[in-house]
């Protein structure tokens, strides 16, 4: 059996009165690629901001590996091994390519104000390392976007920035790649294309376990190797997107049977 | 490679446009009467729209990114130029020094809003503190050089502990509580018998190993020696400046302004860079009011007014928020108009502000805006926008 690489208990997640998300548990296993899904406002971008520590769990523990995470702060989180995407892109419009996944590799930057100033040269070094390894990222997604490394992230198509948000999530190496619905505003050919690359970055890194928010099924059943299903704030199934599909509450919650 | 491409035709016209540009400043500065400060005013804005249907100022950045030791030497020989030309008239120098260090109190600005988004409306506090630091040690036999330092030092210090605020609030709030420091500082000030009251505190004339700034220089103002400090100080802190734009600390202070969230996401400490823009920031306008002090020879709380901070303020918008370069041209527009427009009297701050709007109209993003960050020149031309 894989080893167990995140182990989310009891996470619960409460905003006043309203509880976004109830006693989760699941484990997400090394090489595994595991679909998070449920109707919208179910708790999947909640469990999302919980485990990357923009929310505080009210109750529950998320533990990577051996190392409990639960309530660090984000910055802590990151440096322990897990990055993100956003189901909003949030990349950093005004900046270009190569800036944009830079930020993703802040734990691999000298930011000693000193180094900066005067270490020019070392500094030179420290760019020349960045920018090999940004197009090495960038090249499994997208040969092209080598050539628009010094561009604006505004003059990218959307699938393009798609592709530089997840470049930026896992140009660090982490063990846990959170993608919140990454095919958002994409044609169904373009979600085709990202989630063949996507397969390609899951066989290359045996050791990376990927959480994938996603909302179309075809895509589910193509790519992931086990789901977790939320509805209100719980979860109504885990297993194979053949078990789940079965699943009586899932049908009524998700798939609109009843 | 690179070199090649750099056409006489470039060189010439970049020759040209810088100075023309001299030209411009020297007769603005020196005009007296209505009649020619008009005339000088008409020539600027044709020549300006001439070099920009014919991109002689594109030319001039092509010049200065592959010819940078040519394009500075070619400054320094302009700036003498200008000084050994109004050696004589204290009233124009004194306005260059004035526009030269509130320019390098910019830049601090700059680095505060333009790289880490942070609003500082207490600019001129800031000065203030740079000021009556170097008058209390001034006063106290202390060596000038330290006490500007320790002026920007005092500075830097103040605002940490002002950040800290600062840090619990967001966006307008934040400009709130540098608001409300401003007016406390002015009012600090008055009350404060120590320095002075609302009287103000005297400065004795500075003295730099030996060099004595309150001496005429080679026969004309002593505002030279000013003029000349100045420069020094403000052409240091812009090399800084764009150091810090050209560095990871740079690409970590965009971050924080553009996205906090995805920012912490990626292990950027936003306090820890909120706190370090607005440490080196504040130096540096602290010890652009530490000279500018000295320059004045007697301070008071009226020099350090809301009002000097909203000019700060305005000085970096006008220019281009994140600009540096366009820090100059703004600042010597904002400084040296009014003073120009005298003749008209009460209307001049009217025709001022029409003219401030005009150009917020018609360039939104200020005089020069920000081209998009790089490391390094040869990453691209340098005019691409974002």
């Amino acid at each position: 059996m894989e080893n167990k690489l995140l182990d989310v208990t009891n996470l619960t997640v409460e905003f006043g009165g309203l509880t976004a998300l109830s006693g989760l548990d699941f484990q997400l296993r090394e090489g595994e690629l595991l679909g998070l899904i449920g109707p919208n406002g179910s708790g999947k971008t909640t469990c999302f901001n919980a485990i990357t520590g923009i929310y505080k769990p009210s109750k529950g523990s998320v533990v990577l590996l051996t190392k409990d995470i639960t309530g660090l702060n984000s910055q802590k989180i990151y440096k322990s091994g897990i990055t993100r995407t956003f189901q909003r892109l949030r990349l950093a419009v005004g900046l270009s390519v190569f800036d944009n996944l830079v930020i993703g590799d802040t734990v691999d930057l000298n930011t000693s104000v000193l180094f900066n100033l005067l270490k020019r040269k070392a500094l030179r070094k420290q760019v020349d390392y960045q920018l090999n390894k940004v197009k090495n990222i960038l090249k499994i997604f997208n040969p092209d976007l080598v050539n628009a490394i010094y561009e604006p992230i505004s003059k990218l198509t959307m699938i393009d920035r798609r592709r530089v948000e997840v470049c930026r999530a896992l140009i660090s190496r982490p063990r846990v790649l959170l993608l919140d619905e990454p095919s958002a505003g994409m044609t169904s050919e373009e979600t085709r294309e990202f989630m063949d690359d996507l397969l390609e970055i899951k066989k290359k890194t045996p050791s990376l376990g990927i959480i994938l928010i996603e909302h179309e099924m075809s895509v589910i059943q193509r790519v992931t190797d086990r789901c977790v299903v939320l509805n209100y704030g719980k979860k109504i199934a885990e297993g194979t997107y053949k078990a789940i599909s079965c699943s009586r509450d899932v049908r009524v919650a998700y798939l609109g049977e009843d | 490679m690179m070199h090649s491409n750099l056409k006489i035709s470039t060189i010439l016209t970049a020759v040209l446009t810088m100075g023309a540009m001299a030209v411009f400043f020297i007769s603005f500065l020196l005009a007296e009467t209505e009649i020619s400060l008009l005339i000088t005013v008409a020539l600027g804005i044709g020549f300006f729209i001439f070099a920009k249907n014919q991109s002689y100022f594109e030319n001039m950045i092509i010049f200065s990114n592959q010819r940078p030791v040519f394009f500075h030497g070619l400054i320094i020989i302009i700036i003498s130029l200008i000084l050994s030309i109004c050696k004589h008239e204290h009233f124009a120098l004194f306005m260059i020094a004035s526009v030269t260090l509130y320019a390098t109190a910019c830049f601090g600005l700059t680095l505060q809003l333009g790289y880490a988004g942070l609003t500082n409306f207490a600019g001129a506090a800031f000065l203030g503190i740079g000021g009556y630091t170097v008058a209390i040690l001034a006063n106290n036999n202390v060596p000038i050089i330290l006490s500007v330092l320790f002026g920007g030092i005092t500075a830097s210090l103040i605002g940490s502990l002002l950040i800290l605020p600062i840090l619990r609030t967001r966006g307008h709030y934040a400009a709130l509580v540098t608001i409300a420091f401003s007016l406390l500082f002015k009012t600090f000030l008055e009350l404060n018998e120590f320095l002075g009251g609302p009287q103000g505190i005297k400065i004795p004339p500075m003295n730099l190993f030996g060099w004595s700034f309150s001496e005429p220089v080679l026969g004309g103002s002593f505002y030279i020696s000013y003029v000349i400090l100045s420069l020094i100080v403000m052409g240091v802190v812009l090399g800084i400046t764009r150091l810090v734009e050209k560095s990871w600390l740079g690409l970590h202070f965009d971050s924080v302004r553009i996205d906090e969230v995805a920012s912490s996401c990626f292990g950027i400490n936003i306090a820890f860079w909120k706190i370090t823009a607005f440490t080196i920031g504040n130096f540096f306008i602290g010890i652009s009011g530490g000279i500018y002090a000295n320059m004045l020879g007697h301070i008071a709380p009226t020099n350090f007014t809301f009002g000097d901070s909203l000019i700060l303020i305005s000085i970096v918008i006008l220019g281009g928020i994140g600009n540096p370069i366009g820090v100059l041209p703004a600042a010597f527009l904002i400084l040296v108009l009014p003073e120009k427009l005298q003749f008209i009297q009460e209307y001049r701050l009217l025709l001022f502000s029409i003219l401030v709007i005009l150009v917020l109209i018609y360039r939104p993003d200020g005089l020069l805006n920000r081209p998009l960050r790089k490391f390094y020149k040869e990453w691209g031309p340098p005019f691409i926008g974002k």
